[in-house]
């Protein structure tokens, strides 16, 4: 390391003020922003603050301390905590596959401190942190070389098998997404990439075979919603009802008929977004997808930003996984991709989806903390 | 070289990232367009939709008009029907609520049955009717005891009312739940508790007495409950209808008709105007509003009194000796006989082979028209009906009404049957003077109702040719052919009517006359009129020397007995004719009901109660 780059790199250590400051506050705004536009649609959800709106505050207000804890964790020791979060989430997945509840014709909930919690969601965040911690050691010339890459492909068909079994087929492709953009970031060579891509598109008329009637049911009604205007395809014609009827400027806060007069189906949770495009219309629904935009691209400046190939492919893969989220609950509202069971981040009702999504933005503001700290990679070079 | 290194792969995880910003920059920009694209550009199907989604119109049913007697009494009616509801979703148990609504007022098991069966059927907030027509006790009780029967709640339709029941049956008709073939056309006719005519004016005018259907917008939820209603468009109220008859006298002359079967049609013969017109037996027409039992049905259907049958507008009987006064009219037009003409009555009449009798064994001697009438000689009018010829026979008959539709304005009312020579040619038989000469007398193919009698004897007695009605005006505005000059005259010579009103008198008024007892016991006022027997079954000459009396055979089997009439004889107002089925004699049976009836119909004077007149009239023919 060059006396130069010596002197860029910050104290390998430094004191909780300091780190406080270094906290992106724009970023965390923008959160609360966002959460405020779920209290609004939950409010206008439940008529009122009660049942969903308080508590949703409530549980922002919970999310956002632990955010603000962990941003304070040294990315250090998170990095070396990676494999035991890996490893946790593996165990919680087989947990949840013996003793979980079934819900939905999925059996992928699991209790724990009074709430109900998803391990899948647990298990991207910790694919992400492991991958990274993986290839955070990886020189270009390595990332060449097929054996170093098969222990952190396992590492991802693991997992996304387990969530497959659930069976829960919106968040395996989220997590093979969302790992696939990890080693695209640690430098996987491209034809690599294409080969992989292509793999994917092989494997769709496969697994379509292995899916769950009610998987099927939902592919055929995406693609045809009206064949079934009462039963599965209900959802999704009241949805685009709601959506379309919102208009440029929509009915009004609290106005829209779809969501007052119960059309919509789960509306406070995978549904939220139809509330805010009935009332509020185009001009809401587009508002509230800029500032998902600008939160996802914060996400992706802060891993330009970080000086170390750890935090970088850490941020790149929970921006990733925020993207994902919300690419796959809005096109999923709009009747345009046939999956279920994703939440709209910090706007759905739903305290474990919520708390853990602060808890990734509380690593992702870790790394943006830690952005210039010393971090090896371990090889002797360094 | 660790700086080249580092660098290497910072700047590949750069390019790659801002690669990966690209694709989440371009994904979202497609999520955005699809946004515009379904919310702008498709917005106003989607709205239209939404708005289909959550506003459900609903009919509703406004009041039927009311049927009114002439002088506005109502005789078909709406009455509150007040009615039990229940409403699932608002009682813990419906089980223990329906055990205490069983407690205070009955509750039979077969309706419990239903009850069950319209909750399984319905949503839990849909009210499902536990009881119709309660009492003001019951409804006292159930409100006393409102904490015990959460769940229920008391509301009010409507039902029809007939308050002169069986009494008007046939006239006013009745009204029932439509069938399947009748929901076509109208959607209002969908609509629970709703009822159509079925029968009589109900019938005739439903259109008029249903009105028209409001309408009203309702924002429902997906389950289909209703939020609140946001536009209500009322209905027209079916137009009230005022009726010629009048309902006091209606029921005197029901009464007069005793237990026979019989019927009776008293008509104002200045205009027209039915002011009672009864049939014996009767039914109850209230019973069709919810339902009739099969048992009901058969009792009416197999009794051969016809209870259902409007016998005035709907019976068809031999005129008989009520038909000679045609006969006479048609013979003095046709110059084959001129009112003072004699003609001797040895008691028959050869013809060729033939002998037809007269009544009287004996004979009458020489008659001319006066005492033809007087004494309803049968060969006077054998010798009349052979001068004249069956066509101009037929001829006056239908200008008298006879045979020909009449206006009124019951669904089931029939027109009878003259017959003609043609007619009779057509089927293939010859005409022979012998069946000119029996329908001289009123018999042969002859069939008239009670109807087209009093219709025969309302033109005899003002020489105009007024159609009998039952509609005096409709939403207050009085129809056509309430005055007489509304009526045009038929063209006769008064000379000749009045020769034959001449013999009528007679018959009632003047010494040996065949109906003394139909005499009015009314100071300054003579009724005018005409008996009438008609054989059923042909009775031999050989019985008929050997003592035979007709009150012997079956009931079914003995001749019907008629009378027509009008009075007062000097200024002719009211027309009457009564029959009576298998009554015997006219003289006999019918001519006492008519002078009862005449007699309560003068003390009445039905005329002068009347509805203000309007000061419009209304266009075309007098039934609207």
């Amino acid at each position: 390391m060059s006396v130069t780059e010596r002197r860029l790199i910050r104290e390998t250590s430094f004191g909780l003020t300091g780190k406080l400051w270094q906290v992106s506050w724009l970023y965390v705004l923008l959160l609360c922003a966002l959460a405020s536009v779920g209290y609004v649609a939950l409010y206008s959800a439940g008529g009122g603050a009660e049942p969903y709106a308080s508590r949703h505050i409530l549980r922002f207000a919970f999310g956002l301390t632990l955010m603000l804890s962990i941003a304070m964790v040294d990315i250090r020791f998170i990095a070396r905590l990676s494999w035991v979060a890996y490893a946790g989430g593996v165990i919680l997945l087989l947990m949840v596959a013996h003793m979980g509840h079934v819900g939905k014709g999925a059996q992928r909930w699991i209790d724990l401190g009074g709430m109900q919690w998803q391990p899948s969601e647990f298990m991207k965040l910790a694919l992400i942190l492991a991958l990274a911690s993986w290839f955070h050691r990886a020189s270009w010339e390595r990332m060449g070389n097929p054996l170093f890459l098969l222990p952190p492909a396992l590492a991802v068909l693991v997992p996304v098998g387990l969530i497959l079994k659930q069976p829960n087929l919106g968040t395996a492709v989220i997590t093979a997404v969302v790992g696939a953009t990890v080693f695209l970031g640690a430098g996987l060579r491209w034809w690599k990439v294409v080969v992989l891509v292509g793999a994917a598109a092989a494997a769709v008329p496969l697994a379509y075979n292995h899916l769950h009637d009610y998987q099927r049911a939902r592919i055929t009604t995406f693609l045809n919603p009206e064949s079934d205007p009462l039963g599965a395809g209900y959802n999704i014609i009241q949805s685009k009802i709601a959506l379309g009827s919102g208009g440029m400027w929509g009915k009004g806060f609290m106005q829209g008929t779809q969501n007052h007069l119960n059309f919509l189906p789960e509306k406070q949770t995978d549904f939220v977004f139809t509330i805010i495009a009935e009332e509020f219309g185009l001009a809401g629904t587009l508002a509230v997808l800029g500032l998902l935009t600008v939160l996802v691209f914060g996400g992706m400046l802060m891993a330009l930003r970080c000086r170390h190939q750890y935090g970088r492919l850490v941020a790149l893969g929970i921006s990733m996984n925020f993207f994902m989220y919300v690419f796959v609950n809005v096109a999923m509202v709009m009747g345009a991709i046939p999956v279920g069971g994703v939440p709209l981040p910090l706007i759905s009702h739903g305290g474990s989806a919520m708390i853990m999504v602060m808890i990734a933005f509380g690593v992702l503001m870790s790394v943006y903390v830690h952005r210039d700290v010393e971090f090896s990679d371990g090889r002797e070079d360094g | 070289m660790p700086v080249r290194r580092e660098s290497k792969r910072t700047g590949v995880f750069t390019r790659r990232a801002l690669l990966v910003a690209g694709a989440q920059l371009t994904a979202l920009g497609v999520l955005g367009a699809k946004l515009y694209q379904v919310q702008v550009v498709e917005g106003a199907k989607y709205a239209t939709l939404a708005d289909t989604n959550r506003i459900s119109a609903r009919l509703i049913a406004p009041p039927r008009g009311r049927l009114l007697d002439r002088s506005g009494v109502a005789v078909g009616g709406n009455n509150q029907n007040w009615r039990a509801l229940l409403i699932a979703e608002q009682t813990a148990d419906v089980g223990s609520t329906l055990d205490a609504f069983a407690k205070i007022v009955t509750l039979a098991d077969h309706e419990r049955a239903r009850i069950e069966r319209e909750l399984r059927r319905h949503r839990r907030f849909i009210p499902i009717t536990v009881r119709e027509f309660l009492s003001w006790e019951d409804m006292a009780a159930i409100e006393v005891n409102a904490p015990d029967l959460p769940g229920i709640l008391i509301d009010v339709g409507t039902t029809r009312q007939y308050p002169f029941g069986a009494s008007l049956a046939h006239v006013v008709g009745y009204v029932a739940p439509p069938n399947e073939s009748d929901m076509g056309e109208e959607p209002m006719l969908a609509l629970p508790g709703i009822r159509i005519g079925r029968s009589g004016l109900e019938k005739f005018h439903d259109l008029k007495l249903r009105g028209k259907a409001g309408a009203v917008q309702l924002e429902v939820n997906a389950v289909g409950r209703v939020i609140r209603e946001l536009e209500r468009q009322e209905g027209t109220q079916g137009e009230d209808i005022t009726l010629t008859i009048d309902a006091t006298l209606q029921q005197q002359v029901l009464s007069h008709l005793g237990d026979e079967s019989a019927s009776a049609v008293v008509m104002d013969c200045r205009n027209g105007e039915v002011l009672a017109m009864a049939t014996n037996p009767s039914f109850d027409p209230s019973v069709f509003n919810s339902g009739v039992s099969q048992a009901q049905w058969l009792e009416w259907t197999k009794n051969r009194r016809a209870p259902l049958i409007n016998k005035a507008a709907a019976g068809l009987y031999a005129p008989g000796s009520t038909f000679k006064m045609v006969v006479a009219l048609a013979g003095m037009e046709a110059k084959a006989i001129s009112p003072w003409d004699k003609i001797n009555c040895p008691g028959f009449l050869d013809l060729g082979d033939s002998r037809f009798h007269c009544w009287s064994r004996g004979g009458h001697g020489m008659l001319d028209l006066h005492g033809g009438l007087k004494n309803s000689c049968d060969v006077y009018f054998y010798e009349v009906a052979r001068r004249t010829g069956m066509d101009h026979i037929a001829a006056m008959a239908n200008r008298f009404g006879l045979g020909v539709p009449l206006d009124i304005e019951l669904p089931g009312a029939r027109k009878g049957f003259v017959p003609t020579r043609n007619w009779r040619i057509a089927q293939g038989h010859p005409w022979n003077i012998g069946d000119t000469i029996v329908h001289g007398i009123g018999q042969g193919y002859l069939q008239l109702t009670p109807m087209s009698l009093c219709t025969m004897v309302s033109r005899l007695a003002t020489g105009r040719a007024v159609q009998p009605h039952l509609t005096r005006s409709i939403g207050g505005v009085i129809q056509r052919g309430a005055r007489a000059e509304d009526w045009p005259s038929l063209g006769l010579s008064e000379r000749e009517l009045h020769a034959v009103r001449d013999g009528m008198w007679a018959v009632i008024n003047e010494e040996h006359g065949t109906a003394p007892i139909a005499k009015l016991l009314l100071p300054n006022i003579q009724m005018a009129g005409k008996t009438g027997s008609t054989q059923v079954r042909r009775v031999s000459r050989e019985a008929r020397e050997h003592g035979f009396k007709s009150e012997d055979m079956p009931w079914e089997f003995r001749p019907h007995a008629l009378f027509v009439a009008f009075a007062p004889y000097d200024a002719p107002k009211y027309a009457l004719a009564v029959v009576v089925e298998h009554g015997n004699a006219g003289a006999a049976t019918a001519a006492p009901i008519a002078r009862d009836i005449m007699t309560d119909v003068l003390n009445r004077d039905p005329a002068a109660h009347r509805e203000a007149p309007a000061q419009r009239v209304a266009e075309g023919g007098h039934s609207g």
